[in-house]
């Protein structure tokens, strides 16, 4: 540890891995480490014994649940969304040799006390229960509306202003009744609360376009989900870095953030030895995230909110999703008068993620009450009987600073939202305040070793 | 038709050891002697033609210096078919490393991977703290395959390697069990269930039930 590195990079969640991996390949000298003993921080995925270990330390895993090492339990509930920019940087970065993935087989959205299928095209909007025969039509007007869209051609405008016009404008242009606005507005451009309606109709239509092109990549849903669960992602993008001289030290504890008189980074402290580095990265955690007092007497990063999620095993797939093996259903704050979104996300031994038979389901949301829990309530009564649950209230933390005062730079917490899209935006946002540019993705040439 | 199989093999063992000189001994018939610490390819191949016409393709994992610090991956296990576990014979302590990363792999890895212990730096026979009577004994209580190797002058190297093609055909589990990683793992490469490519762009257009060929 008496080397100097270009950059020490703190905690293994996805956003550090693929940061340290990108900065490997740029040529960084890269230190890579973690106060746990397995990789992936706040985005790992746990085998049995270490799910236990973090929720029940006094609890053994029962043994009916099957082989402790048939486990990966994602900690936060995403999904890739195909044709997103999660996906470009992993083929990019051709991380891909190391993964396998398949699709997640449906999307759900809830109303009225059930849940159906989102409809994503034209077809199968018409097919839907979820609309009556008149809002099927105008639904249809809708869809071809946002599908003939040309930025260069106003014929295709009929009117509207996307950039200057709100979302509210173009629903009741085409007349959309609030129920199929909440199936628009937050299982397709999935927004978490309704306050996209008052504003600029565009970025709800670039979500919209987003979840109809992935649906159109794969098919069933339009998503895409690791083998053996979230946590590869974090790992595949540590070798990356590793092939490339990144060093890496897991179950190594960080005792301090060492600044000189300025305030700007030194190093880092473990124990009793000190590594020097000219930059730092690291997720919340290590930067005074959740202490009473502030690392080196200085706040770093402050709380924007808490996420709760339930982790639950289920011995059966969730009722009314034709026994899928993997699904998301998305419950609009507006059904359960609420001002977030209540989100299920579940995966099975399809994914090899947990044994035959066994589904785990995450049921999440924004908290707004002190009682989160009872928040989430109508996420659980979906889910039929629960074999066990594991529930825990994470708050959301940003930085301070950008980082470019003191060479400290610091990534955000893992969000609500359902898909890593707010990930790759923290990760450019961080290479362009640690290398001073934008980052360029194009496909690298493959480089095949024969 | 002559069979084809394709097998993930793993190293593992104490940094110095040879591990990367091994593979690059197996893969490109080369030696250096100063070779920095990692390689930058995400892993190598090498074929084993055997006797029966049929061929062996092996996908080399090298630790990339994640074990230096007991950062290896679980990644790096998975869907392992085999495991070389290299030690030092001027070195005792690096075979003691070396049952260490061997009770890891009975732990982490799938039960069916075949594991050769391999002493490796036999050129160095004159400063030999490992025998083989004490390598071999602790591999055949354990039902390991061993071997000692020079990377530096080929002696053994292609043993190892072509002892291991031939066991493999016959332990493997059946290409379409559970587990085995589509084209990676396993026997003939072939087209699993439901996988999604994303390198690949012809997934893109058309492939939904209603998709739209327009």
């Amino acid at each position: 540890m008496d080397e100097e590195y270009d950059v020490i990079v703190l905690g293994t969640g996805l956003t550090e891995c693929i940061l340290s991996g990108l900065l490997s390949v740029e040529g960084k000298k890269v230190l890579h480490m973690d106060r746990n003993d397995y990789y992936g921080g706040d985005s790992a995925s746990l085998n049995l014994t270490q799910l236990y270990r973090k929720f029940r330390p006094n609890q053994d895993p029962p043994a009916e649940l099957g082989r402790d090492r048939d486990y990966a339990v994602d900690l936060v509930p995403k999904f890739i969304i195909a044709s997103g920019e999660l996906t470009k940087i992993l083929v990019h970065t051709d991380v891909t040799r190391y993964l396998e993935f398949k699709q997640i087989a449906g999307s759900f959205v809830y109303r009225d006390g059930k849940i159906s299928k989102v409809p994503s095209t034209e077809m199968e909007a018409l097919k839907s229960p979820l609309m009556g025969l008149f809002e099927k039509r105008r639904a249809k007007n809708f869809f071809q509306f946002l599908q003939n869209w040309r930025d260069d051609d106003p014929a295709t405008h009929q009117g509207i202003d996307l950039d200057k016009d709100s979302m509210k404008t173009v629903y009741e242009k085409f007349g959309l009744e609030p129920g199929t606005q909440d199936f628009v507005g937050h299982a397709m451009a999935l927004h978490l609360d309704d306050d996209y309606i008052t504003k600029s109709a565009r970025p709800t239509y670039d979500r919209i376009i987003l979840y109809t092109s992935s649906m159109a990549r794969y098919g069933k849903s339009p998503y895409i989900y690791p083998l053996y669960g979230l946590g590869e992602l974090p790992q595949s993008f540590a070798r990356l870095s590793a092939i490339y001289g990144g060093t890496y030290m897991l179950d190594k504890p960080v005792d301090e953030i060492v600044t000189d008189s300025n305030g700007m980074f030194v190093g880092v402290r473990s124990g009793d030895e000190t590594v020097k580095a000219k930059q730092v990265v690291g997720d919340p955690s290590y930067f005074g995230a959740g202490k009473a007092t502030p690392d080196g007497g200085k706040m770093r990063v402050v709380e924007e909110g808490k996420v709760v999620r339930a982790i639950c095993i289920l011995k059966h797939p969730i009722p009314g999703t034709e026994d899928s093996d993997s699904v998301q259903i998305i419950i609009p704050q507006n059904q359960v008068k609420r001002r977030n979104d209540i989100y299920i996300a579940m995966v099975s031994s399809t994914h090899n993620v947990c044994s035959k038979d066994v589904y785990i389901a995450i049921v999440s949301t924004i908290v707004e009450t002190d009682k989160p829990e009872l928040e989430i309530r109508p996420g659980l009564d979906l889910l039929g009987p629960i074999y066990d649950k594991f529930v825990s209230v994470s708050p959301l933390y940003t930085p301070t600073a950008d980082g470019r005062a003191d060479n400290i730079f610091i990534t955000r917490s893992y969000d609500a939202t359902s898909h890593f899209e707010t990930v790759v935006e923290d990760v450019h946002e961080v290479w362009k305040r640690v290398v001073g540019k934008d980052l360029v993705l194009k496909k690298r040439e493959v480089e095949v070793e024969q | 038709m002559s069979k084809q199989y394709q097998f993930k093999l793993v190293l593992l063992g104490e940094s110095a050891v040879g591990k990367s000189s091994l593979v690059l001994r197996f893969v490109k018939d080369q030696f250096d002697d100063y070779r920095e610490s990692t390689i930058g390819a995400a892993f190598l191949t090498q074929t084993v033609n055997l006797d029966d016409g049929s061929t062996v393709k092996f996908e080399i994992w090298d630790t990339a210096g994640q074990e230096r610090y007991k950062s290896l991956a679980p990644m790096y296990y998975r869907n392992a078919n085999c495991a070389v576990v290299v030690y030092d014979i001027t070195q005792p302590s690096s075979l003691e490393k070396a049952r260490t990363w061997i009770r890891e792999l009975q732990r982490q890895a799938d039960p069916s991977i075949v594991i050769t212990l391999c002493g490796n730096k036999s050129d160095l026979a004159a400063r030999r703290q490992v025998t083989q009577e004490e390598a071999q004994k602790y591999a055949e209580e354990e039902g390991l395959m061993w071997g000692e190797t020079s990377a530096k002058t080929g002696e053994g190297v292609a043993d190892i390697f072509t002892t291991l093609a031939k066991k493999l055909p016959q332990t493997a589990p059946p290409p379409s069990s559970r587990g085995a990683r589509g084209t990676r793992g396993g026997a003939p490469a072939s087209g699993g269930r439901a996988g999604v490519d994303l390198n690949k762009s012809g997934n893109v257009i058309g492939t939904g039930p209603d998709g739209c060929n327009c």
